[in-house]
């Protein structure tokens, strides 16, 4: 069982074109830029709008074929969605929210009643049953949501930026409620601009940029091999533009010896790790090749690690540990000499 | 801290006293007419026979015309807010028309359409037998001609508000359209269909113009308070106090009953 998606469709100034599958018991996260068009994505696999052109079906079953002109409306679609205001029922109370897909599918009262207290219990929310929305935090908002989409024990799931209004640890707790809910006979699909969650929380990542699919792959091929300046940025990468003529890499201000990659002369983008690089006080020995001497234009201590903003000529992030860094004893504009070993920069077309 | 005070303190004096004016041209004629009233007539009048039937008749049709401006307003209110029906600008300001056209010329039109020789009451004479005016229905048609309106703005910029993701979000458990909007639209739109027909009921008790015109003037049947309270004029000024004073109350108890509570979504009205 799997939903094939396979969609054109005009969105403002954005053409939407992606292609690809979502298997049942997988987690698919779909990350890009603001106006990549992930939103509309989910929009449209919802039925909340049609296709212009292609088709969406899941186990075999279509839900909009744009060329047969078959569309099923949301309300026929076995699936849920989390939208990211929690959209809850303001005049009703979490109960009867969590309640209302039952008894839109016809459930006794009743019934709805027992299942919906069941659900609440599951994912920790059966205190909060007789509340009113109005009174709920975003946390307990995003609980109440969540159960309200397993309510109806979708098939698909469709997640938008389900994290992104909450506090750090109400967040925390709803990426382990967000774990604990994955079943094989659901396929998921969670879009989110947050690398972190979209490495931890899925099996497969897609990059969507301006309406397409820019890369699909899993979590460790993307972070290998990010195939887009904004998954490498947001993932700390330090993406460069330049151009590659055999091992040479031309950066404008100065240029860097490459590895061995099978990529082709021209126009690349290189990914330049943050720990890959290291610093030095003194000219570094044995090395001659990618040594640069560059002033420091931001220190930022967190986390047990030092993230340093290098400045001209070649302004990356690089991360060193504390001891490393404070045994450089530079001055906060002070030079330093910066390294990278060809080996660990990657190259790929742009 | 105190030159600020001073500066802020100058410029609503020039408003303070306008607005006072307006305070008391509108207190000042309630005041006068509660001082005019000849209290020791007010059991005669009240228990009149014409009377009566003039508040029965008005509170009746008054309440009729609400229940269907409800009925036809609310959907209305709900093709002018989110279909995308063309022309929709339009087709909002003709249904809105009446609420700023003279209501002698809302009943001249009405005389037009609906009466016997009207384009379309001729047809329903000929072809049914029915003729409206002047009986009992033709004062409900004449009201809500002119007093729907006043719900069908109110309840559209409702519809407008009540607009987000919580209908799709139904829609995506499985709710038909049908179902989202009985369950989740209306009870969102509920204080904007209250304040609106609170006015569209104030506005129908007080007509006169279109009444009269279209209706006209039988006791029993077309006689409504406003009619009775003008014809009194004519006759005997302490009736007509009376009677006026009457309607002042209906109207001050219905605002005080609502207080807050509604008149922000009246004051929504576009």
């Amino acid at each position: 069982m799997s939903l094939s998606i396979d969609v054109r469709r005009r969105i403002g100034a954005t053409q939407l074109d992606v292609q690809f599958t979502v298997a049942a018991g997988e987690t698919v996260a779909i990350v890009g830029p603001n106006g990549a068009g992930k939103t509309s994505l989910l929009r449209v696999v919802a039925g909340l709008i049609s296709a212009d052109e292609g088709r969406i079906s899941w186990d075999g079953i279509v839900w909009d074929d744009a060329s047969s002109g078959e569309f099923s409306p949301p309300e026929q679609r076995p699936l849920a969605y989390v939208f990211q205001d929690y959209a809850l029922i303001e005049h009703l109370t979490v109960g009867d929210n969590v309640a209302f897909g039952l008894r839109a599918g016809g459930v006794r009262r009743r019934r709805a009643r027992e299942r919906a207290y069941e659900v609440l219990d599951v994912v920790g929310g059966s205190d909060l049953v007789e509340r009113m929305p109005s009174s709920l935090s975003g946390g307990e908002a995003q609980t109440v949501a969540i159960a309200r989409a397993l309510a109806t024990e979708p098939t698909v799931m469709l997640f938008d930026e389900p994290f992104a209004a909450l506090d750090a640890s109400a967040r925390a707790h709803a990426r382990r409620l967000f774990s604990s809910m994955r079943s094989s006979s659901v396929a998921r699909l969670i879009v989110t601009h947050d690398a972190v969650e979209a490495l931890t929380l899925a099996d497969r990542i897609v990059v969507v940029e301006a309406g397409s699919v820019v890369q699909i792959g899993t979590p460790s091929e993307v972070l290998a091999t990010p195939r887009s300046h904004f998954v490498a940025e947001i993932l700390g990468l330090n993406p460069l533009s330049g151009q590659l003529r055999g091992d040479e890499l031309s950066l404008g201000a100065m240029s860097l010896t490459v590895g061995a990659h099978g990529v082709d002369d021209g126009d690349v983008i290189a990914i330049v790790w943050p720990r890959s690089v290291s610093l030095h006080r003194e000219r570094p020995e044995g090395s001659p090749r990618n040594v640069w001497r560059t002033t420091i234009d931001a220190v930022d201590r967190s986390d047990g690690r030092v993230r340093v903003q290098l400045g001209t000529p070649l302004p990356i992030a690089v991360e060193v540990t504390p001891a490393g860094f404070d045994a450089l004893a530079t001055e906060p504009d002070g030079e330093v000499w910066a390294s990278v070993k060809a080996s660990e920069i990657v190259v790929q077309p742009a | 801290m105190s030159r600020q005070q001073r500066h802020d303190a100058r410029v609503p004096i020039a408003l303070a006293v306008l607005g006072w004016l307006a305070v008391a041209f509108f207190v000042v004629p309630i005041v006068a007419l509660v001082i005019r009233v000849p209290w020791s007539s007010l059991s005669d009048v009240i228990t009149d026979d014409a009377t009566t039937e003039a508040l029965t008749l008005s509170v009746l049709t008054s309440v009729i015309t609400t229940v269907l401006a409800i009925v036809l307003g609310v959907p209305l209110a709900w093709l002018l807010a989110r279909s995308n029906i063309p022309g929709r600008q339009f087709i909002r300001a003709l249904c809105t028309l009446s609420m700023v056209l003279p209501p002698v010329v809302a009943g001249v039109a009405l005389l037009a359409s609906l009466g016997r020789r009207g384009v379309v009451g001729a047809i329903l004479d000929d072809w049914f037998g029915v003729r409206l005016p002047f009986p009992m229905p033709a004062v409900v048609i004449a009201q809500l001609f002119v007093a729907m309106p006043f719900l069908v703005l109110t309840v559209e910029s409702g519809f407008a508000r009540s607009a987000g993701t919580v209908e799709e979000a139904a829609r995506t458990l499985g709710a038909s359209p049908w179902y989202v909007f009985t369950r989740v639209t209306l009870p969102a739109t509920q204080p904007a269909i209250i304040a609106g027909a609170v006015l569209t009921w104030a506005r129908a008790l007080g007509e006169f113009g279109a009444t009269i015109t279209f209706a006209g003037n039988f006791p029993g049947t077309t006689r409504t308070l406003p009619i009775a309270t003008y014809l009194a004029l004519e006759s005997d000024i302490d009736d007509a106090l009376l009677i006026s004073m009457v309607m002042v109350v209906i109207s001050v108890v219905i605002l005080v009953a609502l207080r807050g509570r509604w008149v922000g979504a009246i004051g929504g009205v576009r």
